[in-house]
């Protein structure tokens, strides 16, 4: 049998807390099928500590490809070392983050080892019997749950969706293989070049890493009214998000923009300020671990997939709100 | 400029009805719009067009309704369309709508650009943009919010990825998948709508664009579909109506308490 691969993703120097994401979905799944779990880490100067980090978070094997050329992500070098190294180990499953890199990444590889790829999955487990992966995921902006499978070929394909489940915890005294691949130049030929990042410096949290996410609506009413749900995400640690209304009005950049055409969160909370709750927002906030609404509509729809639910007005709620969060906050520095 | 856009048509999904026993959407009575997303690769598309002359060429692989979609984006300003449609393309997974719609592209030939949409509202994977990239072994933009720059058989395009935004040059032929801040897509014209009326929509099957038939259809597809079902929302619901001083402090109170229990704060 195969192992259970997964990607360890790196974002500006970092390991990014996907790959230990991936390695808890990879070990129930590893252990399911009685075989290791490894982590391929592809970057520039990956420090040894990234190494032991993945090994104490589960990973049994750790491959690692460590280049100058592969310093930033571009999709032509790392798919052709992706697709030597599935050629070499033949991995029966390979899970990567469902992050820009992920769903850029996975399908050029998945094209070219002819294999299936499912997409952005919230739930994934092994069938009884064949031992085939059964990747779960929301299509039809939510409204439906599929289950897919890839039966004859491999490796079997899938990016989890960020956030849909915890980051495994370290144990300091596992132990792992470590394996050193070299490519030869060619190999990361590209026609592509990268030039540059750019920070969008108008968030101190990115929407995709957030714990907490503070989205405002059109039930905001002004532009002005949005410095509310900007101060409330700073004094939570969290970021803005926004509805597509209120980006469409130019209230907020549409890099804010939470749902169908805009990004799909899961953070651990979601908290919906004069928000209808469309499906089409839905769609990308639904599988957050905890869901915060404040709506004067009753039969708002935000409220059906709340666990908490305020009816009433956020010109009254979110000031006072805000005034309770600094009080709690000066009382527990003392 | 010779420029492809590959559109989808899908059901207008903003008033979606499922049907609770099957767990099937409704489609009776559901409205074919062209997938969001894909306007805007339309729109890019007439813009480069428009300043350095050439032509946009639509497809669609789909049933033959799908010519309304391909006559829509005519009618927004594209030159030409073929339509991909086949009882043999249908079943058809991520791989093998890429390798249909790559094949197409490459019987087109002599392009320089392919945008697409960055997913589809129904299928919303994602992946069919980077499946035709890699079928072609071209440079791909995914995510891409801005094209900078083309010249001299380059293009600069700006993606949006988590944290900011990333800058690439990628040597053309390319392909884009973008996202709404792109562009903002204009209506059809009524002559626009009259020229879509009179252009000839060929319409292509396996053989025409010489692919495998191992390759296409349900035969083709590496990933099958076991289950569909609704999901099941399990969440407490508690709901505080506030109409008074009272009702508002005990609400907010309620929060931090929430906050506080659930140490997020
Ligand atoms: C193809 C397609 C893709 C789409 N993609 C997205 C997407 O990615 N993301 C997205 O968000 N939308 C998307 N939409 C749009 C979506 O259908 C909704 O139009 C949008 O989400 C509504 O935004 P909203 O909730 O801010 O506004 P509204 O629906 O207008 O809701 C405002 C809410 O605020 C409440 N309110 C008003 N005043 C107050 C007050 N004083 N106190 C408390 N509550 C108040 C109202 O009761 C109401 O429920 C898409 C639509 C289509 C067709
Ligand atoms: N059947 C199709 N015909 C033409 N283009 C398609 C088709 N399916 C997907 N696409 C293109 O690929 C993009 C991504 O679709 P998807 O991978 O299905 O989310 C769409 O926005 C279209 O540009």
């Amino acid at each position: 049998m195969g192992e259970v691969w997964t990607l360890a993703e790196f974002s500006h120097g970092k390991l990014s807390s996907v790959s230990y994401e991936l390695l808890n979905r990879g070990k129930n799944l590893a252990e399911k099928l009685n075989t290791a779990l490894a982590s391929v880490v592809l970057g520039y100067n990956v420090k040894r500590e990234y190494i032991d980090e993945l090994i104490a978070r589960g990973a049994d094997k750790v491959y690692v490809v460590d280049d100058k050329n592969l310093e930033n992500f571009l999709v032509e070098p790392y798919a052709k070392v992706l697709i030597a190294l599935i050629k070499e180990y033949n991995p029966e499953i390979f899970l990567a983050a469902a992050t820009t890199t992920g769903r850029t990444l996975m399908p050029y590889v998945a094209v070219k080892v002819r294999t299936g790829l499912t997409a952005d999955c919230t739930v994934l487990d092994i069938e009884e019997g064949t031992g085939n992966l059964l990747q779960t995921r929301p299509a039809i902006g939510g409204n439906i749950l599929a289950t897919i499978k890839t039966p004859n070929t491999r490796p079997q394909m899938a990016t989890v969706r960020p956030h849909s489940t915890k980051p495994a915890l370290p144990d300091r005294n596992r132990t792992g293989e470590v394996i050193y691949k070299k490519f030869d130049e060619d190999v990361f030929l590209s026609k592509s070049k990268y030039l540059r990042f750019i920070k969008d410096e108008s968030q101190q949290v990115s929407l995709q890493d957030a714990k907490i996410i503070v989205s405002g609506g059109r039930g905001l009413g002004r532009p002005e009214n949005f410095k509310m749900i900007d101060e409330l995400a700073e004094l939570l640690g969290g970021a803005v998000g926004a509805s597509r209304e209120v980006v469409d009005r130019g209230w907020k950049p549409y890099p804010h923009q939470i749902g169908l055409s805009g990004k799909t969160v899961s953070p651990a909370l979601y908290i919906a300020v004069g928000i209808s709750g469309a499906i089409q927002h839905i769609a990308g906030m639904q599988t957050s671990e905890n869901i915060l609404a404040i709506n004067k509509d009753p039969d708002a729809q935000i409220f059906k997939i709340a666990n908490l639910g305020i009816v009433g007005d956020l010109n009254e709620i979110l000031p006072l709100l805000i005034e309770k969060i600094k009080a709690y906050k000066k009382k527990e520095a003392v | 400029m010779k420029i492809v856009v590959p559109i989808k048509q899908v059901p207008e999904t903003s008033n979606v009805k499922m049907d609770p026993k099957t767990g099937t959407m409704v489609r009776e009575g559901v409205e074919s719009i062209i997938n969001p997303l894909d306007l805007y690769a339309i729109e890019e598309a007439i813009r480069l067009k428009e300043k350095s002359g050439g032509q946009v060429i639509v497809i669609s692989m789909g049933p033959e309704k799908a010519l309304e979609a391909i006559k829509e984006a005519i009618a927004m300003g594209c030159d030409d369309g073929v339509l991909l449609s086949d009882k043999k393309f249908a079943g058809s997974d991520t791989w093998a709508t890429s390798c249909v719609l790559a094949h197409a592209i490459k019987k087109i030939g002599d392009f320089d650009l392919v945008i697409c949409g960055e997913r589809a509202t129904d299928g919303d994977t994602g992946q069919v943009g980077p499946g035709i990239a890699s079928f072609l072994d071209l440079p791909l933009s995914t995510f891409t919010s801005e094209i900078i720059s083309i010249d001299e058989g380059k293009i600069q395009v700006r993606r949006l990825v988590e944290g900011g935004y990333e800058e690439l040059e990628l040597k053309l032929p390319a392909v884009l998948t973008v996202v709404k801040e792109i562009s903002d897509p204009r209506l059809p014209t009524l002559r626009g709508k009259l020229r879509a009326k009179g252009v000839e929509i060929p319409v292509w099957g396996p053989q025409d664009i010489g692919v495998d038939e191992e390759n296409i259809g349900l035969k083709g597809s590496p990933t099958r579909v076991v289950k569909i079902f609704t999901p099941k929302v399990t969440r407490e619901g508690e709901m505080i109506t506030v109409n008074d001083e009272k009702s508002l402090e005990e609400a907010v109170d309620k929060i931090m308490e929430f906050l506080i229990k659930k140490e997020l704060i």
